[in-house]
């Protein structure tokens, strides 16, 4: 195995969970999001008000990669509070429905 | 390409006690919802029991199969009082 060099995407990725409260990777932007599962995750977010940063995993594919070894998950988009992953577009939407989203984002 | 056949297949093989009930949503082989119940599934978090499902398919999730909706959920279990 070689030893690992610096990885700026993976550290620049850890960063910005670590630096955000709520922060969504996602395809696209949340004012033009580019696929429909993002676009719904957005969408839970808004509905609640809750301030949120966003990354665009689309500009360099090696973010999505990045991303999934971090969080030993394999889909977009992931949402992370306190530095946490809280799932995909499928969990966040369970937890919209429930009332569970809107008690961890508070 | 898989069909939701084969997709409730192998999740029932691999995870203890499943139950899945699996759809093509877009009828094109590659966008698939599954509804998957285990007794496996008993005190895991839902990403718990999400990352369980998806390390079935592990590479192919984003590739053959370019999305696998999810919900998870243990037997449901009656409490008496």
């Amino acid at each position: 195995m070689p030893t690992s060099q610096s990885n700026p995407i993976r550290d620049a990725i850890t960063e910005a969970i670590g630096g955000h409260r709520v922060i969504l990777f996602m395809k696209g932007t949340p004012e033009a999001p580019a696929c429909g599962f993002s676009a719904r995750t957005v969408a839970a977010l808004q509905a609640l008000d809750a301030p949120f940063a966003a990354v665009d995993v689309l500009p360099d594919p090696r973010i999505r990669q990045e991303l999934s070894a971090i969080s030993n998950w394999p889909t977009v988009p992931q949402l992370f509070v306190n530095g946490e992953l809280v799932g995909g577009c499928d969990i966040v939407t369970e937890m919209y429905e429930s009332g569970e989203l809107a008690q961890a984002l508070q | 390409m898989p069909s939701p056949e084969d997709i409730k297949r192998r999740i029932e093989a691999a995870i203890p006690g499943a139950h899945a009930e699996v759809e093509d949503y877009t009828g094109g082989g590659d966008h698939f919802r599954a509804t998957v119940t285990a007794v496996a599934f008993e005190g895991l978090s839902r990403i718990e029991q999400h990352r369980l499902v998806y390390e079935v398919f592990g590479g192919e999730i984003g590739g053959a199969i370019h999305a696998l909706s999810l919900r998870t959920q243990a037997p449901v279990k009656i409490q008496s009082h």
